[in-house]
Order: C-alpha cells, then structure tokens, then sequence
C-alpha cells in the first residue's frame, strides 16, 4: 500500500513518456495526481503499520509534509494544462514525467524512516527538478539551472557526509551501527558526542543548503527566477518541505540527545539571519519572481526559529510549513499568469495587473497580504503563535527582531507588488494571447480558499494530527 | 587493513595531486575515473568475500570506472574543449594548497577520536584530503567540466570515509546513492552540452546574467 503511494506517479510519469501528443500528455497530470491524492487520503484514515524492515512508516511529520505535497501538487498538476495549452509550441514531454518522478521521489522522503533511504530519495528530487527549472531553454535558465544543480548537489554531498558520521558515532559508541530514525532516537544519548556533533553542523549545513537557510540560499533567487511558475511553485512548497522534513529528523536525534539545546540556538540564529537578509534583498527587487524567492528564504527562516524555540513554537512553525507551502503556490502559480500576460517579470513594464489580468492580479494582491502575515488568512495565525511564544518564553530579543524583520519585509514586498497590482496598464506594452481563463485561475483559488479556511478556523483531525507531530519533536501538546 | 589496501589509499592521495597540477580535461576525468576503480576496489581487499560485496564492487566500478568517465568524455567532445584555461586558482597554488590540504588532514585525523580498529589506517586521512581537494578543484576551476570532476573528486572522499562503514550500509543505500550519482553526472553532462551551445563555452565565469543589481 505505502510502496504504491511512491510507484503510482512512477507509473504516471512512464506513461507521461510514452505519450506522443504534446497536447494530450499534459492530462496524464491531474489524472495521476488526484489517484495519488485519494490514495494518501486513505493512507491517513487507516494509517499501515511499519514495513517489516522498520525503514517504510508515516508518522504524524511525514503525515504533514505528505498532505501538503500532494494537495500542492493536484493544485499545480490541474494548473499545468492550462498553463501549458499557452505553450503549445514547446514540447513538454520531460518537464511532464520529471514532474511525476519528482512527486514520486518527495512522497518517498516523506515515508521514509531510514536516514539513507530518505538522503537517496531528496538526492532523486534535486535531480529531477533540474529539467524542470530549465524549461524554457534560454541563457538565463541554463545558468539557474547550472548554480542549482551545482550548489545542491554539493549541499547534499556534504549531507551524506554527516549521515556517515551520524552512523560512525554509533560505531564508536560500541552499538549496532544503523541509520534507522527510531533507534537512533533511543539511543541518541548515547552515541559518541564528538561525532554526533560534527554530523549535525554536516546535516544543518547540507539540509540548509537544499532549504535555503541563509547564507546559503544563493541558488534560490536564480531558480524561482527563471522557473515557470509552476514549477517554482513546487520548488517553494514542495522541496523546501522536503529538506525541511529532513531536517526535522535530525531535530529528533538532537533533542532526544544531550545537544538539543545547543542545535536549537544555532537554529534559532540562522533563522534570523534568513530573515535579516530577506529583509535586506526584498527591498528594490525589479523582478517580482526572484522578489518571491527572498519571500521562500523569510519564510524558512520563521519556520527554523520556530524550531529553535522549541516547545509551544513547534506547534506553530509546523502549521506554518503548512501555510507557507499553500501561500507560495498562490503567489507563484497568479504571478506566473501575470509573467506570461506581460511578457515580462521586470516592475518596470508590468503595472496594472488587476486591470489586464483581473483574476491573477486579486490573487497575487491577497496571497501578497496572506503571506506577509495579514489576517484573516492562516499565516497570521502561526506566525502570531510564533511571536508569542517567543514573547512568553522570555526570549525578547528574538520576539522583537522577528517582529521588526516582519514589518520590514512588508515594507520591501509591498513596494514591489503594488505597483505591479495597482496602477494604470502601460500602454506600449508587448500583446500576448494570454486571458485569465478557469483553468490557470481556479487551482490558485482553490489554495487561496484553503489559506483562508485555515486562518479562520483549523479543523480538528489537523489539530491532532499538529500536536502529534510537534509532540515527537519534544514540544508536548 | 593490508599493505596493498595502503597502496591503493596512497595512489588515490597521489591522484588527486595529478588532478590538481593538469590542465587536460581528458588526462583530469581519467584520473577521476582510476581513483573511482581503485576505490571500488578497495573493499574487496579488506573484507571477506560476499555477495553483497560483490555486487558493490562491480556495480562501483562499472559506473565510476566506465559509465561516469564515458558521459563526461562525451560532453568533452561535443564542448570541443580540452584544457581548463585561467583558472581561478593556478596550478602551482593549487598544487601547494593540495599539499598543505593533505597535511592538515593527516595531523586532523590523528587527533579523531576514531574507534580503536580504525585508529592509525590511512583511510580517514585520504578520505578527509580527496574531499578537500575536490572542494579546491570545484571552487578553483571555471569550466563546467572542471567543476564537475571536482564534484566527483568530494563524492570520493565521501564515499572512502563510507568504507568504514561498510558492513553497516545496506546494499539498498549504497546501490542507491550510487544511482543518483550516475544521473546527476548525466543530468551535468547535458546541461553542460546546452551551456556550450547557448555560449558557445562552458566557462561558467561567463554565468553571470542573474546578478543582485
């Protein structure tokens, strides 16, 4: 059953190959999609027991991270048909099988309870998303390609590199040597401290890397930049939750260890620092796609200060990987109907959005509200919690900066996207054929409608299934 | 560990020299690609015989020893390239840094705590220096191909410090790791293809359009 949820997009995507109508192919998407979608739906209601082996099991975090890629993934796969029915011309026979391959290899990472099994699995992302951000052939997307590729693969590397070492202090510490999650939990005390430590600085670094942690989120703006919006859309909210899951594993080792205090301080400064440099770079971008990427780097790094405060954060910063996910697939899927309107993703040529593309422009106008925490969208909700758990922990100084890098990115983002929103339509800009059409318009509504449902009032299943999942990273409900 | 065990080790930290000085792609992937076979190697000298341990062997040097080294040739060729020209970092620097890398290594890993089977081998010392170098060659380079080879070299030294757990790793892993491997090659390999097409070079200093303004 759970091996099916990883061979089903595999299945997909070999058909997707297979298929030699450029137009037809685009369909095999949403078809394989929602399968995968109602089969997760099922995986949840009558959860299977471990795999014999103990390396296949979803627990409450993989639960999370598994709900969020698949709903973001049907979201995107509908808006591919309509997004690639205004690029007829472009043959789209890789970018659709990668696509399912890369679903296929992020519901692995979320299953997987052995360290190896899942650096293999986010090793297989990296590589499928390659093609994809280098859809559009062109100079620019070559070279985002090449810096992905390159600066991830490296990250990754040193990664595997921490997991050895992980499973070297098991050896040192006169115990069977295993890259099992739930052993190395029980006896994450007891393994050798000097290269327990060093496998967690390698994991940080490695995980970091493929997050986008400041300061090693260079790749990011390039990649979103030049991705199709779809594509970046995935990238934001489904591979960043990926690492991200990755990470929270060896938060678990961590805290069940004797260092988890140590590990949540250096999380809690690299999360500020990510949001001190998106703060820094939102300000004056002239193109709204690499904007969003700074957006992704703000939002990973509310979500690590969550975790570096630990406790009552951890409910909240779970909820907001959440949030963010959906957020981001609003604001890349509207503003990649706005890019292919225009022509164009420069601040300088697109104004008026809500005059030539109505849809797309509210859109892109309210996820820009939601994702800089307005109410009364979910956001809000978790990073409100964040606040004041810092504030209630004691921890000022994070609370305030957290709170002062907030309103400066609202300031930076908001400088941008409103002239884009707002404003008169130029009137020597390029003609497209581009309409806003149910197709390219409903898959972000549909995500806008769940942020807004979230905000205003959390259902109970994902309440308990929250605490569950904040409870095993240490934060009791 | 046994003498030609150390042999073995002690080529490898001698190829990563022969990486370092050259400017020949070719005579560079070659390199690369001996390193990769004599690290595939390496555990069948030191282990009992198995066929978990068989296959890893041939499965290692048949993807670093022939299928690696032919996708990066081919990129080579289709490039029309051979040599790296002014690298960020010059031969005889590189050189010198590699030697100081090395020696770092082998004063860092005396000091390990290393468990007791292990202390004294020339595993973790090569290991430490392969990947090192590989880090200098991978930021010291600007042709696409040199990169990527200096990825291959990390990769290496990654893998020699997975020797020591190599009763531990299940074949899945290994076999898997190994897989990635090979497709990120692959995936390189054309892109570096479609780098040479949209440039006309792969020198990646020329990567430049997506700056901060």
């Amino acid at each position: 059953m759970m091996w099916a949820l990883v061979l089903l997009p595999l299945a997909g995507a070999l058909i997707a190959w297979l298929i030699p109508d450029n137009r037809k192919r685009a369909l095999v998407l949403p078809v394989f999609a929602l399968a995968q979608l109602f089969l997760v739906g099922a995986l949840l209601v009558d959860t299977p027991p471990v795999s014999p082996a103990g390396w296949i099991m979803l627990d409450p975090l993989g639960k999370l991270a598994l709900i969020s890629n698949s709903v973001l993934f049907a979201v995107c796969a509908f808006y591919a048909v309509g997004y690639l029915a205004y690029r007829r011309r472009r043959p789209n026979r890789v970018l659709c099988a990668a696509l399912l391959v890369c679903l296929s290899a992020m519901t692995l990472v979320t299953i997987s309870q052995h360290l190896g099994l899942l650096w293999i699995a986010l090793e297989a992302t990296t590589l499928t998303m390659a093609p994809l951000i280098y859809f559009n052939h062109n100079a620019r997307s070559i070279e985002a390609t090449w810096k992905y590729l390159l600066i991830c693969s490296v990250g990754i590397a040193i990664a595997l590199l921490g997991l050895f070492f992980l499973a070297y202090s098991t050896i040192v510490a006169k115990q069977d040597v295993t890259l099992l999650l739930p052993s190395l939990i029980s006896d994450a005390a007891a393994l050798h401290p000097g290269w327990r430590h060093a496998a967690f600085i390698f994991l940080l670094v490695g995980f970091g890397s493929k997050m986008g942690l400041a300061p090693l989120h260079t790749w990011k703006p390039d990649a979103y930049g030049e991705a199709p919006g779809l594509v970046g859309a995935l990238l934001a909210g489904g591979l960043v939750n990926c690492a991200l899951l990755a990470l929270l594993r060896v938060y678990q080792i961590a805290v069940a260890s004797s260092e988890g205090a140590m590990f949540q301080e250096v999380l809690l400064v690299m999360g500020l620092v990510s949001m001190a440099f998106a703060a820094v770079f939102m300000a004056r971008q002239s193109d709204f796609k690499r904007m969003l990427a700074y957006s992704s780097v703000e939002h990973i790094g509310i979500i690590t200060v969550a975790l570096g405060l630990g406790k009552g954060a951890l409910f909240a910063g779970l909820l907001h990987m959440i949030n963010n996910s959906m957020t981001k697939g609003v604001l890349f899927l509207s503003c990649g109907n706005i890019h292919r309107a225009y022509n164009s993703k420069s601040t300088t040529t697109v104004r008026g959005a809500l005059r030539r593309t109505p849809w797309s422009g509210a859109l892109f106008l309210a996820a820009f509200l939601a994702i800089t925490g307005s109410p009364p969208f979910s956001p809000f909700v978790s990073e409100f919690l964040i606040v004041s758990s810092a504030f209630v922990q004691g921890n000022f100084w994070t609370g305030g900066l957290f709170l002062v890098f907030l309103a400066l990115i609202f300031i930076g983002m908001a400088s941008t996207v409103l002239p884009v929103v707002l404003g008169e339509v130029p009137t020597d800009i390029e003609r497209t054929r581009y309409r806003d059409t149910l197709p390219t318009v409903l898959p972000p509504l549909l995500l806008m409608g769940i942020i807004l449902t979230m905000g205003l009032w959390l259902p109970a299943p994902l309440q308990q299934l929250l605490h569950e999942a904040a409870g095993l990273l240490g934060g009791g409900a | 560990m046994n003498s030609l065990a150390d042999q073995f080790l002690v080529l490898c930290l001698l190829l990563n020299f022969a990486v370092l000085g050259t400017s020949r792609l070719n005579f560079s992937v070659r390199s690369v690609a001996l390193q990769g076979v004599l690290l595939g190697v390496l555990p069948a000298l030191v282990h009992p015989f198995s066929w978990h341990l068989a296959f890893i062997v041939v499965s290692i040097v048949l993807v670093k020893g022939a299928l690696i080294p032919f996708l990066i040739i081919r990129a080579i060729k289709r490039a029309e390239i051979e040599r790296e020209f002014q690298p960020f970092i010059g031969y005889i620097p590189s050189l010198v840094l590699g030697a100081l890398f090395t020696t770092l290594a082998f004063i860092f890993a005396a000091k390990l705590p290393l468990a007791p089977e292990h202390s004294g081998l020339l595993v973790v010392p090569a290991s430490l220096a392969t990947l090192m170098c590989g880090f200098l060659v991978l930021m010291g380079r600007r042709k696409a191909i040199s990169q990527v080879l200096g990825y291959l070299l990390m990769e290496n030294g990654i893998f020699l410090f997975g020797l020591l757990l190599a009763d531990a790793m299940p074949v899945m892993v290994e076999a898997g790791a190994l897989l990635d491997l090979l497709v990120g090659i692959f995936v390189m390999g054309i892109v570096i293809n479609h780098i040479s097409r949209e440039f006309s070079s792969i020198d990646t200093s020329r990567l430049s359009a997506l700056r901060e303004e």
